[in-house]
């Protein structure tokens, strides 16, 4: 993933650091966040097993979103690689709900349209879409719109894996669709007008 | 609701610099009461800066003589505060003290709340109260008790001897009673102290024989206290000598019987189970006293019933399987409590491994494995008994600091890692990794060390460690523990591959420390250290009278805090003994026998065991001295038969109709 | 007789079929009856919650607020106010809505308000949320497992993976340890098997990291994978679909990547109680992995039979069925 030249982060620090950062992420994330905790000990970026990947570590990320460095924040790719194993979260000693903070930094990336790679966004929209249509995930459909997209140089390498899925009857060629999907799309509808108005 | 008699009544609101001021409109106040209180018998009403200082005493005390004032009511902090501050006031100027009532209105008034016209308006009623209960107060006087000069001492640590020292050396007598078979407590297995590197022993075993042949000390080791009843000066104590089968007139310490033992026992205590010990066994070879005991448990005679070797092999006969428990009973004025720390069980923080992962230690293990009297006579070795490590790492925090474990700094710990370096690089040259929070090196000659072992060539990682783990990803790794940690000062993950991990594990409070602060009638703060009377002003006192704290007992601490605490806890003994007596609260539960119908619902209520029964008058009787007015009793009694002073019926109606302000005089009066 | 409300989850009829079969053919010896809460939708897996967060907890909830439903439908039984997931992430995700709708009431009252939509509602802490493992190993317990093993597996050396999201975060305290629980262990040592010390029993899988940062997905699947087989484990046991897809059907291109050549089934825990209680392996889903776990059972004389094997990769000229299909899919596509 490409990193931030110096000349944004210069940019960065020349803009007025915006303090109301810190909090909204905290009301946006389920349950209590506890992220003004943080005594940046770095037990998360230490236990994090995909750290290697990361622009920033989640401790690090944690003292940008104190300092208010809210594009930077949002533009990291640290809450893409997560992988909610929840190590961090078990062994933080300010219990840092820190999964869910990633949850958080997520969608408001989404929303502010500041990821730099569209990979991880573009898999988690065409997974909802597909429950938003079916009730239920549907692996097939998942895995080949979204290689097509993003892999397509990695299909060939994945056909005997996806031939073996097939043939061994672990992948469906159908959809599965549940009963009451005007339910649900009644019960999702209204909480993305809560959504906004939150 | 007028008062019979017109008592001539004086309000004084203080400021307590904009503390009160802040938040209430103190002249208001004084003049509200001036005008509002007059039909009550309040003839005077001021407001001042600082009514606990001299100034403000004075300007009471003036009041007092001058006006004639048969009441006070000062409006300020808690009663907690300057009660005792004000009462002597009125008594400097000839004003019985228990007729002087305090208002708080910093407490409950200005420090709760923020609109300054609501806040004005609760002070008024406060002290409304104040004065509506003053009225029915009556002249009390104090009752002195004689104290018991002798001394309890709980806990045979570097606090409790240095306690039982000095009260020991000004005169008076002490019992020191300790749990383990010798005293010497924790400070007897380290090998050196921080900063200086004494060695610990030769700095302690001197103190621990002066103790132990002191002629003003009676050391009862391998003893428990069971039961403590009375009340400072006064109390009487029941002590579980516990059976050592070894009889101590005749044992002359030989360690014949220990070297004859066939049975070997793991270590748990002295050598943090990194050593082994025989079942009868001195923990140490400078253990005072030096007599032996006999571990029942795990004893061949008791378990299969031969063997008795150690008794076929004792040159003076002193062996006696037969012994039992005994019990002592003492009087004592004083108690002392210096019952130190347990050490944070740092299997519990999994992710660190110790239990699973060999090579991990404890800083107690650590201790014991440095130490030239330990298991391997000092040779700092892998738990296989003779590998020398090549790489240490060395984990701060453990337990401590960590909202999973204990939220508190448990103190000792950065220096102890920072002594722990030294002593790894000193003795075996490994490359030595320190894994810190944040350093803290506060106190004389602690930052100096740092340097030092920075000097030394420490490495210092800033970082929680994540985790300790035999799971190598790489060659490089294999057959090591390699620590996960992200060097938050560089800014990256880092795989540290080492051979043996140290955990500066923290401190705890000792696990049975709730039960021991209920024998004692003391409390314990959340996490459970015993808690001080006042964290600044009175760390070794506790809220009850006659009873103190020293040491670890009362939070983290390192050997010269303990020393320190253990001298201050002597000193206000040492007080109170030569008070010869002591002012006893006159606040006090007292029966109207005969208003007292006999159905002995209190006598089992009271918890100081201050109430008894008359079985010829069948009727109920409070040793005023054992009383401690808590009312208990009071709120109990179907009849009404009991009375609080202080705390009577009228008393409180009286306050409870000012507070409603109902005893205001109607308007156009 | 032990009833229970069953959320299968997406993967237990498609890749996880295996899993599901297996824990068919035991539910009838250890007497146990799961009833399929009805209509039951996806839990939104770790991707919903990344979109929009009410939404995800209402998709979620919706299953709760099902479930609670149905919870008293058998009265002459006792009802039952458990739900059991056998998804370590469906369990998770469950568990956590449950929670957090406790712990922040704010997102209570608007979940509600969304399941109000579809006449549903819910009050947290109304229903427990278990994982299979946990009913088995608390609820039916160790004894009555073992009472039941005709096939001890002695001798079959198996590394216990217990994966992320079932001990962690553990709001409930269900769990003997966040990094080392010994429940999956113990089972296996209930059925006999040579249970091998693993230290990475809780480490991740790569989760949804193979769709979107295969790299990395690698180097977790390399790590877990490369440490079973070093401490001498002939195949791995696992309590979750996903972990199981990700190890098994990524193992060959994990190998590619690295270069090596490593070969480590990976079996469902129900696969070995199925055969350790007597049962085929081809009655439990065995020989549909990827990575076959026929030499790893044949070590303690368990045949499996050769199932038809696919004719292998084919050549590029043949055409790709996967992939085609969905192109011309794409342009058509109305549902958003």
């Amino acid at each position: 993933m490409p990193h931030m030249t110096d000349e944004r982060v210069r940019a960065g620090l020349a803009r007025e650091e915006d303090l109301s950062l810190l909090n909204e992420v905290s009301m946006k994330t389920a349950g209590v966040s506890h992220l003004e905790m943080c005594i940046q000990c770095g037990t998360c970026g230490g236990s994090c097993p995909v750290a290697m990947d990361m622009d920033h570590t989640p401790r690090m990320l944690f003292a940008m979103l104190r300092a208010g460095m809210r594009e930077e924040v949002l533009r990291s790719n640290t809450p893409w690689i997560c992988v909610s194993c929840y190590h961090c979260v078990v062994r933080c000693p300010q219990e840092v709900h820190i999964a869910d903070v990633m949850y958080t930094l997520k969608g408001m990336a989404i929303k502010a349209r500041l990821f730099s790679d569209s990979t991880a966004p573009d898999f988690s929209q065409t997974f909802v879409d597909m429950v938003e249509t079916f009730g239920r995930s549907y692996e097939l459909g998942l895995a080949s719109r979204h290689y097509l997209k993003h892999f397509p140089l990695r299909l060939p390498g994945m056909m005997p894996m996806g031939f073996g899925m097939i043939t061994r009857g672990r992948m469906a060629l159908t959809p599965r669709r549940i009963k009451h999907m005007d339910q649900l799309k009644a019960i999702l509808d209204c909480a993305k007008e809560l959504e906004l108005t939150s | 609701m007028s008062a019979q008699k017109q008592e001539r009544i004086g309000v004084y609101v203080c400021h307590c610099g904009s503390n009160i001021a802040g938040a209430v409109d103190v002249v208001d106040l004084a003049n509200w009461a001036a005008e509002k209180l007059k039909h009550q018998g309040v003839i005077i009403a001021r407001d001042y800066k600082f009514m606990c200082s001299s100034l403000g005493q004075e300007l009471i005390e003036k009041d007092i003589r001058e006006l004639g004032l048969t009441r006070v009511v000062v409006a300020a902090c808690s009663p907690h505060l300057h009660e005792k501050t004000f009462r002597i006031a009125a008594q400097n100027a000839g004003l019985n003290p228990y007729l002087v009532e305090l208002a708080s209105i910093r407490e409950q008034v200005s420090w709760v709340h923020t609109d300054k016209a609501v806040a004005t308006e609760k002070s008024k009623a406060v002290v409304a109260g104040a004065v509506s209960r003053v009225i029915e107060n009556i002249p009390l006087e104090e009752i002195k008790v004689p104290i018991n000069p002798n001394t309890l001492v709980v806990g045979g640590g570097i606090a409790g001897i240095q306690s039982a020292l000095e009260i020991a050396n000004a005169g008076f007598h002490v019992y020191l009673v300790e749990r383990e078979p010798s005293i010497g407590g924790h400070m007897a297995q380290f090998d050196k102290t921080f900063p200086t590197l004494d060695c610990s022993a030769c700095i302690l075993t001197p103190r621990m024989v002066e103790a132990g042949t002191h002629p003003n000390i009676t050391l009862l080791t391998w003893s428990e206290v069971e039961n403590v009843a009375g009340y400072v000066g006064n109390f009487t104590v029941t002590i579980r000598k516990k059976a050592r089968f070894v009889k101590e007139d005749l044992c002359t310490g030989c360690g014949i019987c220990e070297e004859k033992c066939p049975k070997k026992v793991i270590d748990e205590v002295f050598e943090a189970g990194l050593g082994y010990r025989k079942a009868v066994y001195t923990p140490f070879a400078q253990a005072v006293p030096r007599y032996p005991v006999m571990d029942k448990e795990n004893c061949t005679y008791f378990i299969k019933g031969t063997c008795k070797a150690c008794e076929k092999f004792c040159p003076t006969g002193a062996i006696d399987f037969e012994q039992k428990d005994e019990l002592i009973h003492i009087d004592v004025g004083n108690i002392v409590l210096a019952t130190g720390y347990d050490l944070f069980d740092a299997r519990r923080v999994s992710n660190y491994g110790y239990g699973r992962l060999a090579n991990v230690f404890t800083s107690l293990e650590f201790e014991r494995l440095s130490n030239a009297a330990g298991p391997t006579n000092g040779d700092i070795v892998l738990r296989d008994g003779k590998t020398t490590p090549t790489s240490v790492g060395i984990i701060h925090c453990v337990g401590s600091r960590d909202k999973n474990f204990n939220n508190y700094c448990s103190v000792i710990c950065c220096m102890q890692g920072l002594k722990f370096a030294h002593l790894v690089h000193e003795r075996t040259g490994a490359t030595v990794y320190n894994f810190y929070i944040d350093m803290r090196t506060a106190y004389k000659a602690y930052d100096e060390f740092y340097q030092r072992v920075l000097d030394e060539g420490t490495l210092f990682v800033r970082g929680k460690v994540a985790e300790v783990t035999n799971a190598a990803r790489y060659e490089r790794e294999k057959g090591k523990l390699i620590i996960q940690v992200e060097d938050t000062l560089a800014g990256k993950q880092r795989r540290i591959p080492v051979d043996m991990v140290i955990l500066s594990s923290g401190l705890q409070p000792r696990h049975d420390a709730k039960e021991v602060g209920k024998l004692f009638g003391i409390s314990c703060s959340t996490d459970g250290w015993f808690t001080e009377k006042h964290p600044k002003l009175d760390p070794v006192a506790t809220m009850t009278e006659g009873i103190y704290i020293a040491g670890c007992a009362q939070g983290p601490k390192d050997i010269p805090s303990s020393v320190s605490q253990g001298a201050a806890a002597s000193a206000r003994v040492l007080d109170k003994i030569l008070q010869r007596e002591v002012a006893l609260e006159p606040v006090k539960a007292s029966v109207d026998q005969d208003a007292c119908s006999g159905c002995r619902i209190c006598n089992g209520l009271c918890p100081f065991n201050a109430i008894s029964f008359l079985e010829d008058r069948m009727v109920t009787q409070i040793n005023p001295a054992l009383c401690q007015g808590c009312g208990t009793c009071v709120a109990a009694c179907p009849a009404g038969a009991i009375h609080g002073t202080g705390f009577s019926d009228e008393q409180i109606i009286a306050q409870i109709d000012g507070l409603l302000l109902r005893t205001l005089a109607p308007v156009g009066e | 007789m032990n009833r229970y409300l069953l959320y299968p989850g997406c993967s237990m009829d498609s890749s996880a079929k295996a899993y599901m079969e297996s824990l068919n053919s035991i539910l009838e010896p250890l007497d146990l009856t799961f009833e399929e809460i009805d209509d039951w939708n996806c839990c939104g897996a770790t991707e919903y919650l990344g979109i929009n967060l009410i939404p995800a907890y209402s998709l979620i909830a919706r299953n709760l607020a099902l479930a609670a439903n149905q919870k008293n439908r058998h009265p002459e039984t006792g009802g039952t106010r458990t739900v059991v997931a056998p998804c370590s992430a469906c369990y998770l995700n469950l568990a956590k809505a449950d929670y957090y709708m406790q712990e922040r009431p704010s997102l209570g009252v608007k979940v509600n308000e969304a399941l109000q939509a579809g006449g549903l509602q819910y009050k947290p802490g109304t229903l427990d949320v278990r994982h299979l493992i946990d009913i088995l190993v608390y609820d039916v317990g160790l004894e009555a497992i073992r009472s039941k093993v005709v096939r001890p597996l002695h001798g079959l050396r198996v590394a216990p993976y217990m994966g992320c999201m079932l001990p962690r975060p553990d709001y409930q305290h269900r769990w003997s340890d966040h990094e080392h629980p010994t429940e999956l262990d113990d089972l296996l040592r209930a059925l006999g098997v040579d249970v091998v010390d693993y230290p990475l029993t809780t480490s991740c899988c790569g989760g949804h990291m193979t769709q979107i940062g295969p790299e990395t997905a690698f180097e977790l699947i390399r790590r877990l994978v490369a440490d079973a087989d070093e401490r001498g484990a002939v195949l791995m046991a696992t309590v979750c679909p996903m972990c199981q897809m990700n190890i098994d059907a990524y193992q060959n291109e994990m190998n590619h990547y690295f270069g090596t050549d490593y070969h480590m089934p990976v079996l469902f825990f129900t696969q070995l109680m199925g055969l350790a209680f007597g049962r085929e392996p081809e009655e439990l889903g065995i020989g549909v992995e990827l990575v076959s776990a026929r030499n790893a059972l044949a070590t303690i004389g368990v045949e499996v039979p050769v199932t038809q094997e696919p004719a292998g990769p084919r050549k590029k000229s043949e055409g790709l069925p996967m992939p085609r299909r969905w192109t011309r899919h794409e342009g058509k596509e109305t549902v958003k």
